[in-house]
């Protein structure tokens, strides 16, 4: 187990970040911070620059300009496969799984990010009593239990959106990228989807996700963050967000989600 | 019966050479079509270090493996950077750099290439005919070991997370770049034994034995039998490499076999005739479970 992080420092902590495509700016001078514990949204209307963002904070995108610290530690510059390893997990918007694998063997895939490292990765074979046990265990707490046999692209799309969590749960993160989970989602399947995310803040992992649905977020997160042409434009509580001038004026600008949705 | 000593011979040193091309592709996904490189540079390694330093087989045998793994991770390099279809150029265009290097480097003996290449000796024995056929035997058995137990490891695992989806494999803690390192290695190292197996057995190595087309031809054995499986490079081997080699008039058509291969299996049966779900392996499975 990792050691606890200092009470002050937040857990992640963006500071004046960056990225420009060309003459674009995905992400333009973002600052704010994730404490422990906490369940984030980011929001904002389609091209905000949210999943450059996330690209940015997992080790995809290099920032241009500005910094990343996760625990007190600065991560941008480190390859995502590093970042992954101090315990960020995240999820794919677009699905990436892995389609040949099994579900199961998707989970046991991201439960060996301790070993590949190390040479040992070559000595030990993965599909252990106790491995596959875990496993088991992950995909039974996000619901495909039913499904772990079953190759990973045969999977609708819902049910591989949930597989991108349970993938990301096999790191064991203590901080957990969400790029719209609930994308698609019928309201049921919401409403236990939030469960599930309220459950793993419960046994202390911090979320930070994006989501389009309105509802869902405003229900599920303490504190929200609007992102808009890769700037911040507010941040607050659902209840200050709703009532914010300038995030309404941008949402009917765009789509009239909120009115829509709220 | 010499003769088809010989011909077994031969279709277990490439069989070795499917596994390995097997790993690289079928379990990392990196397609490359300069295979016959690495197959090379075992056999001249092992050809220069025995005729020209006076080394004994066995250590040059494992020398040759080594020289080569280590060689192919540095060839492994430009899949840091390119994307697939470029890979497959860039492998192409290694192929042809290292023949001709062989060819052109007087060092490695040029266009008249290393002559008198002893056979390996155990206790004084020379290892000839049957016993050298044992010898490649146990290396084909040793290859598909490590390719299978390869398999069941978290590095298999990686290799293939890498494959199916090189960010999502990253997302998961796979170093994208060291693991494709790895496979290039692991490959070539293989194939360098065979390289080194094949020029004691033939007792001479001449550049062209290692030409493009010997790559076009370790990457239809793989394909035709069925990539990714065990089964498939080995049996896609011993049908490519030993009948044209027993039937030998069909053996000036190799390379339009080889090429046919390619397409026939590339159109109507990609994951080769004894891959998962293909239809002669669908077949003998039923017969097996009846
Ligand atoms: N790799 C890239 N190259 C060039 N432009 C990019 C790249 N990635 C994103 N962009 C651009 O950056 C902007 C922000 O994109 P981003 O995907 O971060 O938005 P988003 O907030 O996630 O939108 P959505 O809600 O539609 O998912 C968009 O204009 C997009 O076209
Ligand atoms: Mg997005």
């Amino acid at each position: 187990m990792p050691e606890k992080t200092n009470r002050n420092t937040p857990l992640l902590d963006i500071r004046n970040l960056s990225r420009h495509f060309g003459g674009l700016k995905a992400v333009d001078g973002v600052s704010f911070q994730v404490n422990e514990g906490e369940i984030v949204g980011l929001i904002g209307p389609n091209g905000a620059g949210k999943t450059t963002l996330f690209n940015l904070i997992s080790g995809f995108l290099k920032p241009t300009a500005g910094e990343i610290y996760f625990r007190g530690l600065p991560i941008h510059g480190k390859r995502p496969n590093a970042i992954a390893r101090l315990g960020v997990g995240r999820t794919f918007q677009i699905v990436k799984p892995f389609g040949e694998l099994s579900v199961r063997d998707n989970v046991l895939a991201g439960m060996g990010h301790n070993i590949y490292p190390s040479l040992q990765a070559f000595l030990h074979v993965y599909h252990t009593p106790t491995a596959i046990a875990r496993a088991n265990d992950i995909l039974e707490n996000v619901g495909l239990a039913a499904y772990a046999d079953a190759r990973a692209d045969t999977l609708p799309i819902g049910l591989q959106r949930r597989l991108e969590i349970a993938r990301a749960l096999a790191l064991s993160p203590i901080l957990l990228l969400l790029d719209e989970s609930a994308a698609g989602l019928t309201h049921q399947e919401a409403e236990d989807l939030a469960a599930l995310i309220r459950d793993l803040r419960d046994r202390g992992i911090t979320i930070l996700l994006v989501e389009h649905n309105m509802r869902f977020a405003m229900n599920l997160c303490e504190r929200i963050v609007v992102l808009n042409q890769g700037r911040i434009l507010a941040e607050g509580t659902p209840e200050e967000i709703q009532t914010n001038p300038a995030v309404i004026e941008a949402y009917l600008g765009h789509s009239g989600v909120v009115r829509r949705e709220a | 019966m010499g003769y088809l000593i010989s011909i077994a011979t031969f279709a277990c040193i490439w069989a070795v050479l499917a596994l390995s091309l097997n790993i690289l592709t079928g379990y990392a996904g990196q397609v490359s079509l300069g295979h016959a490189a690495f197959f090379g540079i075992g056999a001249y390694a092992s050809a220069m270090l025995t005729v020209k330093a006076g080394w004994s087989f066995w250590p040059a045998f494992v020398a040759a493996i080594l020289i080569t793994g280590v060689v192919g991770g540095f060839l492994g390099l430009p899949s840091l950077r390119v994307r697939h279809d470029f890979l497959v150029l860039a492998t192409m265009g290694i192929n042809f750099v290292v023949i001709a290097i062989f060819k052109y480097v007087s060092f490695f003996g040029g266009a008249l290439g290393i002559i008198g290449i002893k056979k390996p000796a155990l206790f004084g024995w020379t290892l000839r005919g049957p016993w050298f056929l044992a010898l490649a035997a146990l290396y084909l058995v040793l290859t598909l070991w490590i390719s299978a137990y390869l398999s069941r490891t978290w590095a298999g695992l990686a290799l293939t997370a890498l494959r199916e989806d090189e960010d999502a494999a990253e997302a998961v803690g796979v170093s994208v770049p060291r693991f494709k390192i790895y496979a290039f290695a692991i490959s070539a190292a293989l194939a360098g034994g065979a390289g080194s197996l094949y020029a004691h057995f033939l007792g001479s190595v001449f550049p062209d034995h290692f030409a493009f087309v010997e790559s076009i031809g370790i990457m239809s054995m793989v394909v035709f039998g069925g990539i990714g499986t065990l089964r498939g490079p080995v049996v896609g081997a011993f049908i490519l490499k030993a009948l044209p080699e027993y039937l030998r008039f069909v053996g000036d058509y190799r390379y339009a076999i080889y090429g046919g291969v390619l397409v026939l299996m590339m159109l109507f049966q990609p994951q080769g005739i004894l891959g998962d779900n293909s239809w002669l392996w669908n077949k003998i499975r039923r017969r097996i479970n009846d």
